[in-house]
């Protein structure tokens, strides 16, 4: 569906990526795994488009596509929720959810048709937010990811980044967010998340890529891999 | 006070619209509103009188205006310093084209207006492009356009605006008792009207109803309010045309916060500018927009000014205006840090800073103490401000 072919990218002296390849299909979760300066980080910003290749080609049903900046990935489908979310705090759920691509006739909002479109996504992501006419400062901060995540399938992509999603949750909202990738991939969408936690890569993902020193070091399927083979990948040690 | 009821309706958290996350809205100005009409009420019978009343209705007008200006900026976390400097050069300039060059009152106007946008456009730029921070922008603007207007107005340093020229009688026009009422019904029903219109739109699309007794307790409450101020300022010369421009201004710019992509923008801006970024917001140009704004409003406020006053001088614009329409918007409950607060803060900030400010006077108290006593209500303001803040961090 979706891949990434020998993409390298050079900062300066510091090979950050070399050669890497990757690919995601729809209805699949890849989990994308490395130590820090591993270059998890650069690949998904090269695929949602932050930064440019220097080498390599991107791939959508293995036709050649361009993406040079932010805007090319959107309209090429791909959605990307980063670690910091990107939530206007003042903003109750609904403006966040339509934040930049606001409903509208000519430049009035359409209010009732975006509360009645936010409620019936985040119903069919089973998201339970009690009063989403609150400013979403208000929320618990599994409830402010599930936003974040919803708000990335606004655009309709077919493919969501999801970077570092459970990282600084508690132990029940991880559970909530690992539950919502899951109903990601059941609505057919090819879903890539970056994290550091190996419990919830193997409570979520259907693949695991691990990267190490800007190269492709081990590609497993995670229910038949044990956790000392992808750490053993991840640090280098002879598995 | 036309539009006093709307915001008492802000803390009851409406589905729509930016609310003060975890705040205690403006629930403190209107007590406090309260509590200083009891106490100079008690001190002074002449403070409830209705000609006292109306004299307070016309100073809102002019700095009020300033401050809703302000307020467009702070919903961006910035701040405007100019504003006082630039409704007194822009007055200045109004009074130089309509009296000394003869033109007409209009197009002095414009001309007058046309000055503060272009001054705005300036602070935009240098905010934007040249990434100074506004604080300095406007400081610039504060000392540079002040010295602009003792230039224009040269030696003499005062000039008289003809009294019975249209601009002096912007300020001394009265609506007759009819007209008042015909403004209260129209307000009123389009209140009802569009309450009534949300519910069946929301039922139609299956969304849940706000409580109808609080809808019909909000129209009622508007109701009695409206007819409240129209009944004691027609006791007296009626309803000034000043307050009517004002509380149009401060209704029409709710409208297109509350109701526009562009107000949604300018909130999310106030919110996390780096998120309305990456969402595709066009986050330069409307800041370039508020700036324009304010200075523009900052210019008509100047304009109401000089029509108040049937003159510009050297101190128009100066003094303590800008404190003064800063501390309004503070106080009505905007918030200085961006993204929250509403138009209504500009007419309830300065209603409770001339109450103030005319009590005092009434009292015949030296302005020691009234700078002291606002300063301590600018300072709760703050406080509540802050403190309310950071409860709804969790």
């Amino acid at each position: 569906m979706f891949a990434a072919r020998g993409v390298s990218k050079r900062f300066g002296a510091v090979r950050a990526l070399d050669a890497v390849d990757l690919d995601l299909s729809a209805g699949e979760v890849v989990a994308l795994v490395g130590d820090n300066g591993a270059g998890k980080s650069t690949l998904i910003k090269v695929i949602s488009g932050a930064v440019t290749a220097d080498e390599g080609q991107l791939e959508r049903d293995g036709v050649p596509v361009q993406i040079n900046n932010p805007h090319q990935a959107r309209s090429l489908g791909i959605s990307t929720v980063y670690q910091d979310l990107a939530l206007c705090e003042n903003l109750n759920v609904i403006g966040n959810l339509f934040l930049g691509s606001e409903r509208r006739r000519w430049s009035l909002l359409r209010k009732i048709e975006m509360e009645r479109s936010a409620r019936t996504l985040l119903s069919s992501l089973d998201v339970r937010i009690q009063d989403i006419a609150v400013p979403v400062a208000m929320l618990s901060g599994g409830q402010r990811q599930s936003v974040a995540i919803a708000r990335a399938l606004v655009g309709e992509p077919w493919l969501v980044i999801l970077d570092e999603p459970t990282a600084a949750l508690g132990v029940e909202q991880t559970a909530q967010v690992l539950d919502l990738i899951r109903r990601l991939r059941d609505r057919g969408l090819a879903v890539l998340v970056i994290s550091h936690n190996l419990a919830d890569v193997r409570a979520v993902s259907d693949r695991t890529v691990v990267l190490r020193l800007g190269r492709n070091a081990g590609e497993f399927r995670t229910a038949e891999t044990s956790p000392e083979a992808i750490v053993a990948a991840i640090t280098g040690a002879a598995a | 006070m036309t539009t006093l009821t709307k915001a008492i309706r802000w803390p009851g958290r409406t589905t729509d619209g930016p609310a003060r996350p975890g705040g205690v809205g403006s629930w403190p100005v209107v007590g406090g509103l309260v509590v200083i009409a009891i106490v100079f009420g008690s001190l002074n019978e002449q403070f409830l009188s209705a000609e006292n009343l109306s004299n307070l209705a016309l100073q809102l007008a002019a700095t009020g205006t300033i401050s809703l200006g302000i307020i467009m900026v702070l919903l961006l976390g910035e701040i405007d310093l100019s504003a006082g400097s630039v409704s007194g050069l822009c007055a200045a300039v109004l009074a130089i084209v309509h009296v000394r060059h003869g033109q007409s009152a209009l197009l002095a106007v414009v001309v007058a207006l046309a000055l503060g946008a272009v001054i705005g456009l300036v602070h935009g730029l240098m905010f934007t492009q040249l990434r100074m921070p506004s604080f300095v922008v406007t400081l610039a603007g504060l000392i540079g356009w002040q010295g602009l207007l003792l230039y224009v107005l040269g030696r003499g340093g005062t000039i008289n605006l003809p009294f019975d020229g249209a601009i002096a009688k912007l300020s001394d026009t009265w609506l007759p008792p009819w007209a008042s009422w015909l403004i209260v019904v129209l307000i009123v029903g389009a209140v009802a009207t569009s309450a009534v219109l949300n519910r069946r739109w929301r039922r139609r699309a299956d969304l849940p109803l706000p409580a109808l007794s609080r809808t019909v307790l909000r129209v009622a409450g508007l109701a009695v309010l409206l007819g409240a101020a129209v009944l004691v300022l027609s006791a007296d010369r009626g309803v000034p045309l000043l307050l009517v421009i004002f509380g149009t201004l401060v209704v029409a710019l709710d409208l297109v916060l509350r109701n526009t992509v562009f107000g949604q923008w300018i909130y999310a801006i106030g919110g996390n500018a780096e998120a309305a970024r990456r969402a595709g917001i066009p986050v330069t140009r409307l800041r370039i927009v508020a700036f324009v704004l304010a200075s523009t409003l900052a210019a008509f406020g100047g304009l109401l000014a000089a029509s108040r006053l049937a003159a510009v001088n050297q101190s128009s614009g100066g003094s303590d205006t800008l404190l003064m329409a800063i501390a309004a918007a503070v106080i009505g409950g905007v918030s200085l840090f961006g993204g929250r607060g509403r138009p209504y803060a500009a007419l309830l900030g300065i209603l409770v800073i001339q109450s103030i400010t005319n009590g005092m006077l009434l009292l015949n108290v030296d302005s020691s103490i009234r700078f002291m006593v606002t300063a301590v209500v600018l300072a709760a303001a703050v406080a509540i401000d802050s403190l309310s803040r950071r409860g709804s961090e969790q």
